[in-house]
């Protein structure tokens, strides 16, 4: 399928998904004013329906949805219940900053996974030691691997803050140490695996025994002939986790206190904030989605087979 | 009493908690010092586990808010930590003896009420402009106004008429009589100056224009003795010393709020010294304050405040065998409460007896308890007719077994616990417990309101000083389709006496005619048990050794209205 093709799929698929999401938040248990009425004894039946009539809530769901569809096509992506501010104005500084954190784990995730894969396939030596690396990366659960963090660098030696987000006249850097290396210690066993299973399989490939043959040296044989053959399982692998890089690392986020995508999609759904949660998932579900693309498009580059 | 649902002090999940506590033991006491000694203790960064959703004071009803705003602006009234009455921007309460409230009849006939309360003088906001009787006049019609969308608003249809007397004075006129009539609860004066023309430009969209939430940095919007100075959504809060504030001059140049929702995080950034002090009102659950007291002792004062919250279990009365008051009286004797209390929570509950907290002015020591008593529960359990079977389980003389549900909010550790040991318990006098619990929008959004229960759920109710707790007991509040599933009497009781008293306490104004009715409510719960108690929370304050004068209040007005009075040494 053409790329056009495939945004044009993108585009249906989105708006297929924004009306299951808007069905799916809508008839979960308990709306914003049922939960409001369990919290506040002050509020009589005439308030739940002053307050159902003022969010619209008395209204069919899908009279909402397409009020809310509407509001969508202008520009309009409505109001936070829970925040009291715009969507939209929620969305950038959370998505900034999972960005940031996740991207920051990925990218040092999969470049020290691919480098670790690559030395285990061509040293037969270090493949055991990156073996118990990448075995200890996928056994330790990401929350241990923080709180024992937290511990030594925040709370023994105090060199590194426990969590949260810089503020003015802050290094933002040392803030995102320690929950950086957590979550990319967690996804570097997927790249070690997947680029040393891939990295052994191009060396045994019998165009790698034909330029040996021919008296190519290792290194030109390793990253010019083996490499982008073993690379394209670890770019399939990195444009599935680029949803990641938008719906955030939830118990990394809370763990951290970093407010993040993770975060604000768990407070939205739970706090039944439909307007926060709706657009959140649809920006996570795009950029999953757009990320398959370009990992198809990368490959595509790679492989003259898939052309 | 609102139960502790997931806009208040919903109970976050904590399911590193424990593994938390071992790691976080040793390195305990070798912690670096605290920023803001650092800093010359002229900052104090205080820790909670919430954000709150809005900061405008009538929008929205969160202890986070009420923390936050306890800083930068103050309620008309408010109960102290002494859990009486006091005024904090009037000059004096109104009582009937003062002649600032008087009895008087409505335009239509009935029996109302007609308050004059006067602001302090010199009062201003940030911005300079005098805090007048107008800015009091504009709240009341914003309230008044249902498109507005205030939370509550009983108390501005009570309120029919608000006359301006002279620029710090007001009269109000309430339509009904009622003893709590002094406590202005939400009332206070909005920035008339800043606010009033976004609300006459629409009502309707005022709850999204207002400065409150476009631009909660305007100084004309506070009028405590700090003022927002900046806000990180959803992580932190940064207040600077307000220069207008006419009362004591606060000794912190600033405060820094962080909200850290995970509560090992939130303690392990106490024990780095990235924040100074936890906040009792929004802090740690008492089996992870009660650890960190024993490993960090010394480094911390840890001050256990007893609270108004009531952690109970509210039953169904339509369930056949719980609609029998001997059961519900047997299942209470059959519970060892202060075992529980020792055991999960090191001590630091307050065992009820009932739902009045035992600092309440109205609490009678002298209603009747029920102790920890198998053999007398299994006595009472064979006399209403549930006799043990061969596997032990109690059975009725149809054969059915005596076997409840018991839900509480899925994924509070605390409770789950507290659930497990009722289960054992119960267990052993013959009474089967199938546990099923919910997530706490469901539970409460659904489950409770519509009355789905088949057993029990254990859940809290949060009140007030001689709070009537008419909402959750009075058979008119039974949650209904007809009612629109306002009510909060969940367990479906209804007992004519006791809703006479709840008519009668809040139209009784002397505090001594009260007395006796109070006293009757208590007996009359212990004897029918409406819901079983079991204790009542207490709230762990953590400052440093440094700090001085935080006053923890155990109820709804938080110690940060008082914030002026903290000192470092």
């Amino acid at each position: 399928m053409s790329i056009a093709g495939r945004l044009l799929q993108i585009l249906l698929t989105t708006a297929l998904l924004s009306f299951v999401f808007f069905m799916l938040i809508g008839l979960m248990p308990g709306d914003p004013i049922d939960l409001a009425i369990a919290g506040d004894p002050r509020l009589s039946a005439e308030d739940a329906a002053r307050l159902r009539a003022l969010y619209g809530l008395d209204r069919p769901l899908v009279e909402r949805y397409l009020a809310w569809a509407g509001g969508v096509l202008e520009g309009r992506f409505g109001y936070s219940r829970l925040f009291a501010q715009p969507v939209a104005d929620l969305l950038w500084p959370a998505l900034r900053s999972t960005l940031l954190l996740v991207g920051l784990a990925l990218l040092i995730a999969a470049g020290a996974g691919v480098a670790f894969g690559v030395a285990a396939a061509l040293k037969q030596g270090l493949a055991g030691p990156i073996g118990l690396i990448a075995l200890l990366a996928q056994a330790v659960p990401g929350f241990w691997l923080g709180i024992l963090l937290i511990m030594i660098f925040a709370v023994t030696l105090g060199w590194l803050p426990a969590g949260g987000m810089a503020e003015e006249g802050e290094a933002a850097w040392r803030f995102l140490v320690l929950p950086v290396a957590t979550l990319a210690f967690a996804q570097l066993a997927a790249y070690t695996r997947h680029a040393a299973a891939a990295m052994a399989d191009a060396l045994r490939a019998p165009w790698i025994r034909t330029a040996r043959a021919r008296g190519a040296s290792e290194a030109r044989i390793a990253w010019q002939h083996a490499f982008p053959n073993a690379a394209v399982p670890v770019i399939t692998l990195i444009g599935l986790d680029a949803g990641a890089l938008v719906s955030g690392a939830v118990i990394t986020e809370a763990l951290f206190a970093r407010p993040g995508m993770g975060k604000l999609i768990y407070d939205a759904v739970m706090g039944n904030d439909s307007n926060l949660a709706l657009l959140a998932l649809l920006v996570v579900a795009v950029v999953t989605m757009l990320g398959s693309l370009a990992a198809d498009l990368a490959q595509r580059a790679l492989d003259p087979r898939l052309r | 009493m609102p139960p502790l649902g997931p806009l208040r002090r919903a109970p976050r999940r904590r399911p590193l908690q424990a593994l938390a506590g071992l790691l976080l033991a040793l390195p305990a006491l070798l912690a670096p010092p605290s920023l803001a000694r650092a800093e010359g203790r002229e900052v104090l960064t205080i820790g909670i586990s919430q954000y709150p959703a809005s900061l405008h004071p009538n929008i929205e009803s969160m202890v986070a808010k009420s923390y936050i705003l306890g800083f930068v602006r103050r309620p008309l009234t408010a109960w102290d930590p002494d859990w009486r009455l006091v005024c904090l921007l009037c000059e004096e309460l109104p009582t009937l003896a003062n002649g600032l409230a008087r009895q008087e009849s409505t335009p239509d006939g009935r029996p109302g009420l007609r308050l004059r309360l006067s602001l302090r003088q010199g009062l201003r906001w940030g911005d300079g402009q005098p805090i007048t009787a107008e800015d009091l006049r504009f709240a009341w019609a914003a309230g008044r106004e249902p498109a507005t969308g205030f939370g509550p608003a009983e108390f501005y249809r009570q309120a029919y008429e608000l006359l301006v007397i002279d620029e710090r004075s007001i009269e109000l006129r309430l339509d009904r009589i009622t003893f709590a009539f002094a406590s202005m609860g939400d009332f206070q004066p909005l920035p008339r100056h800043l606010e009033e023309p976004i609300w006459q430009a629409d009502p309707r969209l005022y709850r999204s224009r207002s400065l409150y939430e476009r631009d909660p940095t305007h100084p004309g919007l506070w009028s405590g003795p700090w003022r927002v100075a900046a806000v990180q959504p959803g992580s932190a809060i940064t207040l600077e010393r307000n220069p207008l504030w006419s009362g004591p001059a606060p000794h912190f140049r600033q405060i820094r709020i962080r909200t850290v929702e995970n509560t090992t995080a939130l303690e392990a950034q106490l024990l780095a010294g990235q924040i100074d002090m936890i906040a009792g009102e929004l802090g740690l659950p008492a089996e992870q304050a009660a650890a960190l007291e024993r490993r960090a002792r010394g480094r911390f004062v840890l001050h256990w405040r007893p609270g108004l919250v009531y952690e109970h279990l509210s039953p169904n009365l339509d369930h056949p065998a719980l609609a029998d008051r001997r059961v519900r009286q047997a299942l209470l004797l059959a519970l060892d409460r202060q075992r529980i209390v020792a055991q999960l929570f090191e001590g630091r509950q307050t065992v009820a007896h009932g739902p009045l907290h035992p600092l309440d002015p109205m609490h009678d020591p002298a209603a009747p308890r029920w102790p920890f008593d198998p053999a007398r529960a299994a006595r009472l359990l064979a006399e209403a007719g549930w006799t043990p079977g061969p596997d032990g389980i109690r059975r009725n003389a149809a054969g059915e077994r005596l076997s409840l549900e018991l839900m509480t909010t899925a994924g509070n550790r605390s409770r789950e616990q507290v659930q497990q040991v009722i289960a054992a318990q119960w267990r052993a006098v013959g009474v089967e417990v199938r546990i099923r619990n919910e997530p706490p929008r469901v539970l409460f959004g659904e489950t409770l309101r519509q009355r789905r229960h088949q057993g029990f759920v254990l859940f809290a109710w949060v009140s007030s000083p001689e709070g009537v707790p008419r909402s959750s007991l009075s058979s008119t509040e039974v949650p209904s389709p007809a009612n629109g599933f306002s009510g909060q009497n969940y367990a479906g009781f209804r007992h004519a006496e006791l809703d006479a008293i709840l008519e009668e306490l809040p139209v009784t104004l002397q505090a001594e005619a009260r007395r006796p009715l109070w006293s009757r409510l208590q007996a009359i719960y212990a004897e029918e048990l409406p819901a079983l108690p079991l204790w009542f929370r207490q709230e762990a304050h953590i400052w440093p050794r440094w700090l001085e004068g935080v006053r923890p209040t155990g109820h709804l007005n938080p110690s940060s209205l008082w914030a002026e009075e903290w000192r470092a040494r």
